[in-house]
């Protein structure tokens, strides 16, 4: 995997600004002294190349060129992340203002536009290239690092089969009437599907936890909700910390326009992946050292990759946390449905309800894209309880929002309460089949999982397979399976995982003989590994 | 309370400005036939309702389109993971096709040079994001749509620096005024990056011509800067000069291998044309790929619902309904332009002469109390509260010149547009009456208007300024 260079998009004026610091500095030192004679010489004589010296290192800082986006750091060094920041890019085409020739892009666009290096968008395009399929391809890449839910459309087209008629375009008086959806409508959502939306996420959380629909903004898909906080509540060059092992799209969400950093804070196999404050406080400090101001902690809870939940405990401790070092928490709720475990979910939502915590500073997001599964159509949610925040978000959504049949057919849906309920528990049951199949069949070749009870995937333990316990050996195991095994999964050090060897794997888009496929072809593998270890 | 970021704090929304107040003013106090007579009428928004029964016909005909069904099966499941930000390919090529057929198929365009995004509000920022950065700026000519000071400056940090036109040729670009402008921006120590244009021009609605688009090509090759075509009104030509897109003077030129081709970038839109801005459909055309590969990517962040996607596909694909849409759609913005235009002559009140868009820029200098701003904000004011109809100011699209105002004629149906010329056709009368004293006068639909003692200050101002009214069109 080769990391693109720096774009060659440079001015050419600016190479030629460029010059070395020390050789000149000594040119101008001994012919000073003769100039201006004795101590005078001697002072400009060492001045001149401290302040050569000073102002090329400014001028280096404002023109480091942009690291690329999805980088699979390794996990010692990802705090490189500080590096790359996007500040200091769109200030290096002030001075090549003087410069001829016609201007490009941003950089910001330049360094967007490279082709992702990171396994988790590489290995998509693979599939993507040689996809699967049963009967016409059975030799294609089985996709198993899309985190997507194909269990329960038959749910919802029975569903749509029942209802579909008066749910996307309206009836009025009995004829067609799209002049309901057509106009302009209001950018953060109809209030109809804000409440509608409300209803489903008490379902989703399963317990008396009530959403108020006027703390909700409704944006076009969980990820440009994401960069909507960010952008409400960090500027250019400020940081977030986040547990790894993290979802790599963050590292887009979060990062990509806004500037904002994102600090990763480790979690050990030891605790099962789950954030310990120490490690936060210790994160925060060093960040802190560093001069980068932490404007908030992001989690994702149930957790991706991991698939564990965070206790009631951790979650009390977290919102403590964030009093004592008044910072912001993000929280990506997206998962919550998706449970199959028997442990029970406890919503950032629920514990600011009971007690009196300091509501302003907790956002949650949520989406439909995994619960529900409509990726494709594209909703998200803000749910604040700071009402700056929301006033922010509301102005920030008319870049980001869900067309609007669309919100016609999920109100209808979403107010359908029998359907909606009945679609959580037997989404939830048919996830823990392929849950328990896929682990009892990577149980039979030795391997194991992480303990969770969420999600779409498994949080599985390769480290046995690789050659080398570092990542390199990781990123090996993870091109062998892709190239000789044909299975597309997620390398733990594309989501920042400090231990190698983990990878998610995704068992929702598969049926039942895809699994024992699955398992099959990583068997082969591993005695491949096994042999030549 | 937890601190918030700058971005999120400041004003650089310009949600502040008129343009959003009249809107306020607006919702709190609508206008509806039966149920609100009395109420302000909206023409302070520019969206066209007057074809909804052709895209009602369309859909009745073809329920499979909306009904995630293709020739009888169900894609649903297709579409509901369909999160790619390529796009539905057959939308694209039916977008494509259907923009070509506007420009009366002088132009072609290829699909995978097309970024689809939410609505031309996204398309705009993000090929802001694209291109330029904090210090730098693109050069807008006045008067330009508000939404431009909100979408292409706040999160970006690109600056906007306006080329003045004025009425004096009809508000077309100057070569003088572009390079005044560009001149400004290096005094302001700002990197210019390109020129954005609305063509066909919102608030205008007048098409540029040839020679303006060569004077644009021409500039920004010197410069060697990036220009943005905003056409998301191109569907709306009615009546001659027709659409000349900037893609056809390029290729008239032969600049299709040459550099500036790369820097010519196109946003639209189905929000004017189809008059469907709830559907959120917005596209970004360039021939530079980093342009394109950087654009898709940052469409995650508004990606277009599959849904909407696939209807629409099926939609614009259908050649026989484009046709006749287009076709049906301009003859009706013609008969209500006109009826406004002849409306508003017959209150003696002029506009430019336009042959696009959904709205009329209208010159009611004579009815200001001063040659100011200020005074405009008072006519409208009035407009708004005593007249009771939402126009735009034209110092919320920052004209120069104070008493151009915008006024939308697409939203509304026959009757309701003669009503909202009769209720300004009686306040021109008053005014007039009372020689050109802007007095305090309240209509109500029957006619009798009470006239309100004016405070001193306003009738010494009149006056004192009755000799300064100018005589420009």
């Amino acid at each position: 995997m080769t990391r693109s260079k720096s774009p060659a998009h440079e001015p050419e004026s600016e190479s030629e600004a460029r010059r070395p610091t020390g050789a000149t500095g000594m040119r101008l030192i001994v012919p000073l002294q003769g100039v201006v004679q004795g101590r005078g010489g001697l002072i400009l004589g060492s001045l001149i190349p401290c302040a050569l010296f000073y102002f090329f290192q400014l001028y280096l800082k404002r023109h480091r060129s942009p690291k690329p986006d999805s980088n699979p750091t390794s996990p010692s060094q990802s705090s490189s992340n500080l590096a790359d920041l996007q500040r200091s890019s769109s200030r290096s085409n002030l001075s090549s203002r003087g410069s001829f020739g016609p201007v490009r892009v941003s950089s910001r666009a330049s360094s967007i536009a490279k082709p992702n290096d990171s396994p988790y968008y590489i290995g998509l395009d693979k599939v993507s290239e040689d996809p699967y399929d049963r009967v016409h391809n059975p030799n294609g890449i089985i996709q198993l690092g899309l985190s997507e839910n194909r269990l329960c459309f038959d749910l919802i087209e029975k569903w749509l089969l029942e209802n579909m008629k008066d749910s996307v375009i309206g009836t009025e008086g009995g004829d067609l009437s799209i002049s309901g959806i057509a106009p302009y409508q209001p950018c953060d959502g109809l209030m109809e599907l804000k409440v509608a939306m409300a209803g489903f996420m008490s379902q989703v959380v399963g317990r008396s936890v009530s959403f108020d629909p006027s703390q909700m903004v409704l944006t076009s898909g969980a990820t440009p909700a994401l960069e909507i906080l960010s952008f409400c509540l960090a500027d250019p060059g400020n940081a977030f910390l986040v547990p790894t092992p993290y979802y790599p799209g963050f590292d887009r969400d979060m990062r990509w326009r806004t500037g904002v950093e994102l600090i990763p804070v480790h979690c050990r196999s030891t605790d099962n992946f789950i954030l310990s404050i120490t490690a936060l406080d210790q994160a925060f400090n060093q960040t802190r050292k560093r001069g980068i101001k932490v404007r908030g902690i992001l989690i994702s809870n149930p957790a991706n990759p991991a698939g564990n939940l965070l206790p009631r405990e951790t979650l009390y401790n977290l919102l403590d946390f964030a009093r004592e070092k008044n910072i912001h928490i993000v929280c990506d709720e997206i998962f919550a449905g998706s449970m199959y475990g028997s442990e029970e979910f406890v919503s950032m939502a629920e514990i600011i309800d009971t007690e009196d915590f300091d509501k302003n500073r907790v956002h949650i997001v949520y989406g439909l894209s995994k619960d529900l599964s409509l990726p494709g159509f594209r909703v998200g949610v803000i749910y604040s309880f700071n009402e700056s925040v929301l006033v922010a978000a509301r102005k920030l959504t008319r870049f980001s929002s869900i067309s609007a049949p669309t919100q016609r057919l999920l109100i209808s849906m979403l107010s359908d309460m029998r359907f909606t309920q009945a679609y959580i528990e037997i989404n939830k049951k048919r996830i823990r089949e392929m849950h328990d199949l896929f682990v009892a069949g990577l149980k039979k070749l030795g391997i194991k999982c992480a303990k969770s009870c969420a999600g779409l995937y498994c949080w599985v333990d390769m480290s046995g397979l690789i050659c080398s316990y570092s990542e390199k050996g990781e990123l090996e195991l993870w091109d062998k399976l892709l190239n000789i095994a044909k299975i597309n999964v997620t390398p733990g050090s594309a989501c920042h995982c400090i231990e190698p060897g983990w990878f998610r794997c995704c068992f929702t888009t598969l049926s039942r003989e895809d699994i024992a496929i699955v398992i099959e072809r990583i068997g082969k593998v591993a005695e491949t590994c096994k042999i030549s270890s | 309370m937890r601190h918030l970021s700058r971005k999120a704090t400041c004003n650089s929304h310009g949600q502040d400005s008129s343009y959003f107040l009249g809107w306020q003013e607006y919702e709190k106090n609508p206008y509806h036939e039966k149920e609100n007579p009395k109420g302000i009428i909206q023409m302070g928004l520019a969206e066209n309702q007057l074809s909804f029964d052709l895209l009602e016909s369309w859909l009745a005909e073809n329920p499979d389109a909306a009904g995630f069904k293709r020739g009888g099966e169900s894609i649903f499941r297709e579409l509901a993971l369909f999160q790619d930000y390529h796009g539905l390919p057959a939308f694209k090529k039916a977008l494509v096709e259907f923009m070509a057929e506007i420009r009366g198929n002088k132009v072609t365009f290829d699909p995978t040079h097309m970024v689809l995004t939410a609505g031309a509000t996204s398309a705009n920022e993000t090929l802001m994001f694209c291109l330029a950065g904090r210090g730098e700026a693109f050069l807008l000519p006045t008067p330009y749509y508000p939404g431009f000071d909100r979408d292409l400056k706040w999160r970006t940090e690109v600056e906007i620096v306006p080329i003045h036109c004025t009425s004096s040729n009809g508000f077309q670009i100057t070569e003088s005024a572009l390079e005044a402008a560009y001149q400004d921006a290096q005094n302001r120590d700002l990197r210019v990056k390109g020129v954005l244009v609305t063509n066909p021009s919102n608030p205008l609605g007048t098409t540029m011509s040839r020679s303006e688009l060569n004077l644009l090509i021409n500039f920004i090759t010197i410069k060697g800067i990036h220009l943005i075509s905003d056409e998301i009104y191109s569907g709306t030509v009615f009546s001659s000069p027709s659409f000349v897109s900037v893609m056809e003077v390029l290729k008239d030129r032969n600049c299709d291998k040459t550099e500036v081709w790369n820097r010519v970038h196109i946003v639209y839109s189905l929000s004017k044309d189809l008059g469907l801005p709830g559907f959120r459909v917005g596209a970004i055309y360039s021939n530079d790929e980093m342009v394109v590969a950087a654009a898709t990517k940052m469409s995650s962040f508004g990606l277009v619902s599959s849904q909407t996607q696939y209807l629409l596909s099926a939609l614009l694909s259908d050649k026989k309904f484009t046709k006749n849409y287009i076709s049906k759609n301009h003859k009706r913005l013609k008969e209500q332009q006109e009826l406004l235009v002849a409306g508003l002559q017959r209150a003696g009140i002029s506009c430019l002469k336009s042959n696009a868009g959904l709205f009329c820029w209208v010159n009611m200098k004579h009815l200001l109390s001063s040659n100011t701003f200020e005074a405009e904000m008072e006519l409208w004011k009035k407009v708004v509260y005593d007249v009771r109809l939402n126009i735009s100011p034209g110092s919320s699209c920052h004209c120069t010149e104070p008493g151009w105002f915008r006024v939308c004629f697409a939203n509304m149906s026959k009757e309701t547009l003669n009503l909202a010329i009769q209720r300004l056709k009686d306040f021109v009368v008053e005014t007039t009456a009372n020689g050109h004293s802007p007095s305090n006068i309240h209509y109500s639909s029957s006619k009798n208007s009470k006239r309100k003692l004016l405070p001193k200050w306003v009738l010494r101002l009149s006056s004192r300024d009755r000799d300064r009214e100018s005589d420009e069109r």
